[in-house]
């Protein structure tokens, strides 16, 4: 074979292993939802799933009504807690970010997104547990909101970077001072990015599960008072997939497809708003 | 246009000598706040690392730095080590690394080529985008029960009987082991890796793919000699920051790897990684010396993650040279 | 008419001078980008700065808002005389500088906001009452005329309007606030000519309530539009400096400079 012909093949031969890697990358997420659905279809249609407690064990039936509850509690006080001060540092940081300060705080935000969700546990049990004397879903939001916080931080600053300067210009030379023309040109103007940023933090808060394991510890019951300890619907997969029992297992599967809709529809909608708004 | 007189009348000038702290000065609360806001982030962290150091103490204390080399874990003699669950830890994250690297150079290098399938390759990305988002509890599930099983009737035995030669292909296989968690990292880090290559890989400039072409060189060999060259030191951030992430997953590695602590050099056996023990066994944890011991296993695993994703930041901004390496 | 690169100085404000620069010299850091320049802006006339580009004219330009704060590593040396006062010393309030001396940059860059909103920002930042803002914007788009083109949509987005429209937008937005200068920066120069046409129409409108500094690479522009014009260029260090200065016509049609003359019959730039 000439050595052009030869530098062709090895060429399709790439080519085609790329595709296989793509496809590779691109199936498991497509294997998982299939089988979550089909699992989790039985038992999320089941009747009173949405709204009945979780039966004891042995007796078919129940829902996750609590876990519903407590994960709403729990992912809405992390988010009244990081959204604000989040969006805030943010803005703060676009706008006088460039000294040591500013290069510290998004230095240890970035650290922050990568660490183990496990270690934010370990914060939330030893601030918020150990002090108080027990479990609280508390605790589990301020782990929480602990984990949002540099995510939240870092899209805000993002979207506001991306504003163009010469809105800062023109509201600059009508006389506005720095900080009116932050707030009132600068960040609506970013609120595509900065909203989508919450939606994304939160939708991330509602899926983690090792956070909560020793700061909520769970409920099998419904409990709406956040000093207490509650359950959330990412507990409820992980707490019944460890069980032995099927009509569990199978609630663990309904339960994993309702947070697998919730976490994604939260998803897309950010992405598809970010894009409405950019009109 | 003559020269005015000076007996002329001026009006008084509207532009006056007032002095800036005449009124309120927005932009110096503003200011203010900004820094207090920043400094209330950096309060925040450092009682986070407290938070998992100062509880750690007593075991720091009893085990001294022997405690990364021990492989005992009893709880009733209050004996620990932290060599099993570093082994499992490390052990499974570098399968995951092994099975995600070159799948994920490999879809990154197909999405950051603009001229290969345009149509394909959007709802490829949304796929992979979308794994991203899946709470990696609901990984563990399926994990747990579809792909435990696969190995344990399927692969495992497979891999048994082809590759038995291997040391780490031997052995008593159930399904759960460090190899089915590290197919689950896999999965788990396979959309970061992807995310950030192909920014890496596109951030190669045009001039240098156009002038490789035009010099007759297959897209193979311009991958090859020109783009992954260029890339490697974003490509090797890319792949430390997966890694990073491998190394403090959680629930999902819990649900299938066994959770039993030891050392084995086959894959097939069932093992603990640090994450897990800590998930496990945090709220049975009794007595100070018991508790200390796993606040130690956190900080270890902390401190790895932070080192781990520190050497990330600094290749990656070193790469793309801007102060502000976009979070993913 | 007496032509004088440099006005013999005043102390009680000149009323025919609305800005008076004087010896103004302009550092990015070390690199100096205006070398002694001196100009007397004349009350409700057009003025114009013309020359090659990057000899210093947005530069100098930007210097009698301020805008040039905005710039960590920008220095000015020199005075500028609005109603007696020098606005270039550290104890004058910018804000309110900025509020009389006002500005259309080169690219319209209307707030991503409704079209009232963007005229009424500058007066709802000054607390005016309703009453008062709605009638400003009123009286402001109608200077600009586009009243007639937008009084139906007034609550819909400024993005929406065409290049001509969103810049005549901003001049309404910066007429809201009552100034007595208006800075230009080409303002035309992203535009068509038929939009264009319309700006120079407004300016000689405009002339007769509102002094005019307006910059442009366009020689006709300036010939047509402006009452008076600056030539500048870049000197041999690089730095812009003041070639000629004189009403328009003499500029035009009697130049005192050879340079002046070279750029204006096309030899360069």
């Amino acid at each position: 074979m000439s050595r052009v012909a030869l530098r062709v093949l090895l060429d399709q031969l790439v080519t085609g292993l790329i595709i296989l890697c793509i496809m590779a990358a691109a199936i498991p997420v497509v294997i998982l939802l299939l089988f979550v659905v089909i699992k989790g279809l039985p038992g999320i249609t089941a009747p009173g799933f949405f709204t009945d407690l979780p039966h004891p064990i042995g007796v078919p039936g129940g829902g996750v009504f609590n876990a519903i509850v407590g994960t709403l509690v729990v992912v809405g006080i992390a988010s009244l807690l990081a959204v604000p001060i989040g969006t805030l540092i943010g803005i703060f940081l676009s706008e006088f970010g460039r000294n040591r300060v500013g290069y510290a705080v998004r230095f240890v935000s970035d650290v922050l997104t990568g660490l183990p969700s496990i270690a934010f546990g370990i914060f939330g049990y030893t601030v918020l547990v150990a002090t108080l004397g027990h479990f609280s879903a508390i605790s589990a939001s301020a782990a929480l909101a602990v984990l949002m916080l540099p995510l939240i931080l870092r899209a805000t600053e993002t979207a506001l970077v991306l504003v163009p300067n010469s809105l800062r210009e023109g509201g600059l030379a009508l006389g506005a001072a720095r900080w009116r023309v932050t707030l009132q040109i600068i960040v609506p103007a970013a609120l595509g990015g900065i909203v989508t940023g919450a939606l994304l933090a939160m939708a991330r808060a509602a899926g983690e599960t090792a956070p909560l394991l020793f700061t909520t510890l769970g409920n099998e019951f419904l409990q709406l008072n956040p000093g207490r300890p509650m359950g959330t619907l990412a507990l409820t997969v992980f707490k019944n997939a460890l069980v032995p029992y099927s009509s569990l297992q199978d609630q663990a599967w309904a339960a994993a497809l309702l947070l697998v809709l919730i976490v994604s529809v939260t998803n897309i909608l950010a992405r598809v708003y970010v894009r409405r708004v950019q009109r | 246009m003559s020269q005015g007189t000076a007996e002329t009348v001026v009006p008084v000038p509207p532009v006056m000598l007032r002095h800036r702290r005449h009124r309120v000065d927005g932009d110096r609360i503003f200011q203010c706040l900004a820094i207090s806001a920043g400094i209330l982030v950096l309060a925040i962290a450092a009682i986070f690392l407290l938070a998992l150091f100062v509880p750690a103490l007593p075991a720091i204390r009893e085990f001294g730095l022997g405690f990364l080399a021990s492989r005992d874990w009893n709880p009733v003699s209050l004996r620990f080590g932290a060599l099993p669950f570093l082994y499992g830890t490390v052990i499974t994250s570098l399968v995951a690394m092994v099975i995600a690297f070159p799948i994920g150079i490999g879809a990154a290098l197909f999405l950051a080529d603009d001229a290969r399938l345009p149509f394909i390759r959007v709802p490829l990305s949304f796929a992979i985008e979308l794994l991203a988002g899946i709470p990696s509890v609901v990984v563990g599930l399926w994990g747990l029960f579809i792909l435990v099983p696969l190995m344990r009737t399927s692969v495992e035995p497979f891999l048994s009987h082809t590759f038995g030669f291997l040391p780490f292909f031997q052995g008593p296989y159930s399904g759960s082991s460090y190899l089915t968690a590290g197919v689950v990292l896999a999965i788990m880090v396979l959309p970061i890796l992807v995310a950030l290559s192909r920014d890496v890989i596109r951030a190669v400039p045009r001039s240098l793919r156009e002038a490789s072409l035009a010099l007759g060189a297959t897209k193979a060999e311009l991958t090859w000699s020109v783009i992954l060259p260029y890339a490697r030191i974003g490509v090797t951030g890319a792949v430390l920051l997966a890694l990073g992430r491998a190394l403090g997953e959680t629930i999902a590695v819990t649900m299938v790897i066994g959770n039993r602590p030891g050392i084995s050099g086959s894959l097939f056996a069932q093992g603990y990684t640090l994450p897990s023990v800590l998930a496990n066994e945090f709220t049975e944890a009794t007595g100070k010396i018991y508790q200390g011991a796993l606040f130690e296993l956190g900080l270890v695993l902390v401190s790895i993650t932070i080192a781990v994703n520190v050497l990330a930041r600094l290749l990656v901004w070193r790469f793309k040279g801007a102060s502000e390496a976009s979070v993913v | 008419m007496q032509t004088e690169v440099t006005p013999p100085p005043v102390f009680e404000s000149d009323p025919e001078i609305k800005l008076d620069a004087r010896h103004i010299d302009f550092f990015y850091g070390d690199f100096q980008a205006l070398d002694d320049v001196s100009l007397a802006v004349q009350d409700r006339k057009i003025t114009a700065l013309i020359g090659p580009s990057g000899c210093g004219k947005t530069t100098f330009l930007r210097i009698f808002n301020r805008m040039h704060d905005l710039v960590p590593s920008a220095r000015v040396t020199g005075e500028v005389f609005l109603a007696g006062h020098n606005i270039l010393e550290a104890n004058t309030d910018v804000i309110q500088l900025r509020r009389q001396v006002g500005m259309l940059f080169q690219r319209a860059n209307p707030f991503p906001k409704s079209i009232f909103d963007n005229v009424a920002y500058g007066p709802r930042m000054l607390g005016w009452p309703r009453q008062r803002i709605e009638a400003t914007v009123e009286e402001c788009l109608k200077d600009t005329g586009l009243w007639e083109e937008v009084k139906d949509r007034l609550k819909r987005s400024a993005l929406n309007l065409s290049g001509g429209q969103q810049q005549r937008l901003c001049l309404a937005r910066a007429l809201a606030v009552k100034p007595d200068v208006i800075l230009m920066d080409e303002p035309a120069s992203a535009l068509d000519p038929i939009a264009t046409l319309r700006i120079e129409e407004l300016m000689q409108e405009l002339k007769r309530r509102y002094t005019i500094v307006i910059v442009t690479h366009n020689m006709q522009q300036a010939s047509r539009v402006s009452d008076f014009t600056a030539f500048m260029l870049m000197n041999r260090q690089r730095a812009g400096e003041l070639v000629e200065f004189g009403a328009t016509d003499d500029i035009f049609n009697r130049p005192k400079d050879s340079r002046t003359e070279d750029y204006i019959t096309g030899r360069f730039g």
